[in-house]
């Protein structure tokens, strides 16, 4: 019996089983703690797709001060963000890069979709070059309506995410 | 083996020293537009704007709206200067329709018109700062940019997308206290500009870093067609306020800025000064302002035009602004074309940036005054 | 349809006659004379060439036929000083089977001309199927005389179709690189659920 365990595949067995107790003994701290490091460091791509930005770009002003709740001002490469604000209408020409920049960013990545032309289209629902709403190129997991939404709902819907974050569970 | 190229394709042929960089749509030194820029070294040897990617149709659309829905969607194209892109289309409409505007209501025009002129150039200010590295600068203008918004607020209602002009006037009178509110930001505000001038403008790193980048001479100014800050930073005397004024702005007391250096700087500047002249403004029309009285011509429902079309300008923050509204006697449109002042100075940038350091780019980029959303309509 | 019947009288109205100045009556401010002026000189240099569309207060409209609009450009440059284009607009009338294409032209080193805008328009064929830079829609550029309707004329070309001789640059400009559709801004071009 000893041998068994000790011959090259039963350690394989033996270690894969080994993550799995591991997993379940300490996934919930494990995953408890990753949440919250994800939790207060929500870096946002610079990507602005229309006049939504306009708000983005007051939510990180001094009134608002969105850094409070550990959304930093957009600045950087996406290679280092896990975040999309989408900030506004989508348009054709915007759609395929919206989705390589979505694709560029490592793993865990949220979508927030501001303002009523990144949700259906808005105002621009009949609008030749506009897509109605952003869901068929990348997942969106908070909605923020409003055309513009102020800056606080902004602020709401990013604290919408945070929730979601904490109860998401760990890959 | 090289397999061939399928017909009607062809390779363009590549120096080795020049790259090709594709700055946006996603970049911090861009904003929804990408530029193609080609650089031989550290040197920008061409440069090729695209933009286009918020084009969403705004004329378009506006063939199938009559004259009165039209308004909450064409001041989107610039919604941190709505009264100020609404401005022509009233003015258009309402020769279309001769409907005449009462004298209260032009007055608190000139004050929302002006009021968002200075949101504008703030948050344009806000995000020259940030592209230059100059943190202090994107807060200072954004934190007080807040103020006059709440000014706007109170007018209409809306933070930033006010939709506060309507052919005939506008939507409401002005709340109570305006005046002694609105009298007291402004003198806090002028009085912050000041400190804007010591901390941002006679900074030795920005004077450094603008001045004598991009120079714009006076004669291709006026050759490709520039307008607003651009042209005035150029040393051409023009603004529509003074030579084709609306409303009443030509018995307002103010003045035209113009620089003649032509660089970064000059066109940074020009702005800033204009800020000045806004406050200038805003205080003379609360003095001249009819106290009480209508501020709206009552509309019948539907207007139709006649078989006219009408030709408006008025100066935005971003330059001269015209609508061309022509009208086939139907409730709606038959076509509207906004010529923006960002489209206009669109052509300034392949020039400007030609020769230049990259390093150097933003610096050019944004001094120009551009706003893609609007450049795009 | 009646609509297009009546935007064709409209336009066959402001080639051959004059279009109502009851405009005139209620802006008196400015009396249009330094206007009616700058018209009669293109008038009297050009003849039949060019209709005047209507004189209003610092709003002057001139048709030319596109074969002689280099011609009428090149002088409204030299002589009348006008120096810049503020816009380029293609207006789509499909019952006429024409397509307008209308520069407004603007002034900076004239301080007379300050608040006067030109509108300079031709008409050029449309065909019903477009193929746009292939069909007779084409007209020549005014890239040569005025530098600066560079990026309006790419602009009309993709949304109107209309093709500009002798510009350098004739590329898709704000459209997506894969639109197949014809030019949007023709009247046929129908938006979603309208």
């Amino acid at each position: 019996m000893q041998k068994e365990l000790i011959s090259s595949h039963a350690t394989n067995v033996f270690l894969g089983k080994l993550g799995d107790v591991l997993i379940k003994a300490i996934d919930k701290p494990l995953g408890y703690a990753l949440n919250w490091g994800r939790l207060w460091s929500l870096w946002p791509v610079h990507i602005e797709t229309a006049c939504c930005s306009v708000e983005f770009g007051a939510a990180s002003g001094p009134r608002y001060d969105v850094e409070r709740f550990g959304i930093i001002e957009a600045f950087g490469s996406l290679r280092q963000c896990d975040l999309v604000v989408v900030q506004g209408t989508i348009t054709r020409k915007m759609a395929p890069r919206l989705r390589m920049v979505y694709d560029q960013m490592p793993d865990p990545k949220y979508v927030i979709a501001m303002g009523a032309c990144a949700i259906t289209g808005g105002l621009y629902f009949d609008s030749y070059n506009v897509l109605p709403g952003i869901d068929g190129v990348i997942p969106v997991d908070v909605y923020v309506p409003g055309c513009p939404p102020r800056p606080e709902t902004l602020i709401q819907g990013c604290m919408l995410l945070q929730e979601k974050i904490k109860r998401m569970k760990v890959r | 083996m090289i397999t061939p190229l399928p017909p009607g394709i062809q390779l363009e042929k590549v120096d080795d020293r020049i790259m090709t960089l594709n700055v946006g749509p996603q970049h911090p030194g861009s904003g929804h537009m990408r530029l193609i820029i080609k650089v031989d070294g550290d040197y920008i040897v061409s440069c090729d704007p695209d933009p286009g990617y918020v084009h969403r149709g705004e004329e378009k659309m506006a063939e199938y709206r009559n004259y009165i829905q039209n308004i909450p969607h064409l001041e989107r194209p610039v919604i941190h200067d709505s009264c100020n892109i609404l401005y022509p289309y009233c003015l258009a409409v309402e020769d279309l329709l001769g409907l005449e505007v009462p004298e209260r209501a032009k007055y608190i025009r000139v004050i929302a018109s002006e009021l968002n002129r200075c949101v504008y150039t703030l948050y344009w200010l806000a995000i020259y700062g940030i592209f230059l590295g100059h943190s202090t600068m994107f807060m200072w203008p954004v934190g007080d940019r807040e103020f006059c918004i709440d000014l706007l607020e109170a007018m209409s209602g809306a933070r930033v997308t006010h939709a506060y002009f309507v052919p005939g006037g506008v939507r409401n009178d002005l709340p109570a206290n305006f005046e002694e509110r609105c009298l007291r930001q402004i003198d806090y505000f002028e009085k912050r500009l000041k400190q804007y001038e010591d901390i941002f403008y006679q900074n030795p790193v920005l004077k450094q870093r603008t001045e004598g980048t991009g120079v714009l001479s006076r004669m291709d100014a006026i050759r490709l067609g520039t307008t607003g800050s651009v042209l005035r930073s150029a040393g051409v005397d023009f603004d529509v306020r003074k030579k084709e004024p609306y409303d009443v702005y030509d018995n307002l007391d103010f003045q035209t800025q113009v620089l003649k250096e032509g660089d970064s700087y000059a066109r940074s500047r020009v702005p800033y000064l204009d800020m000045l002249e806004s406050c200038r403004i805003i205080k003379d029309a609360l003095k001249k302002m009819p106290k009480s009285g209508s501020v709206r011509t009552k509309l019948k429902p539907n207007p139709k035009g006649g078989n006219d079309e009408v030709y408006r300008r008025v100066e935005s923050g971003r330059g001269s602004l015209g609508m061309y509204v022509v009208s086939d006697g139907k409730p709606e449109p038959y076509r509207v074309k906004i010529s923006v002042g960002s489209f206009r100075n669109l052509i300034c940038m392949p020039y400007l940036l030609k020769g230049e350091k990259l390093g150097n780019m933003p610096a050019v980029y944004w001094s120009l005054n551009y706003w893609p959303v609007e450049a795009d309509r | 349809m009646s609509s297009e019947t009546t935007i064709d009288e409209k336009s066959s109205e402001t080639v051959e006659t004059k279009p109502e100045i009851a405009k005139k009556e209620i802006t008196p401010v400015v009396e249009p004379k330094f206007e009616k002026s700058l018209a009669e000189k293109v008038v009297s240099k050009f003849g039949t060439i060019v209709t005047i569309g209507f004189i209003k207060p610092n709003r002057i409209r001139i048709n030319a036929k596109k074969e002689n609009i280099l011609d009428v450009a090149t002088f409204i440059r030299d002589e009348l000083n006008f120096d810049h284009a503020e816009s380029v607009t293609g207006v789509d009338y499909p019952k006429s089977k024409e397509i307008e294409v209308v520069y407004h032209l603007g002034s900076y080193t004239e301080p007379q001309l300050a608040k006067q805008v030109l509108t300079l328009a031709t008409r050029v064929p449309r065909e019903d199927i477009p193929n746009p830079g292939h069909d007779s829609t084409r007209m020549p550029s005014l890239r040569d005389v005025f530098y600066s309707v560079e990026f309006h004329e790419r602009e009309c070309f993709e949304m109107l179709g209309v093709y500009f001789d002798g510009h350098p640059d004739n590329r898709r400009l704000l459209l997506p690189e894969d639109w197949a559709d014809i030019p949007p801004f023709r009247k046929d071009f129908g938006i979603k659920g309208r």
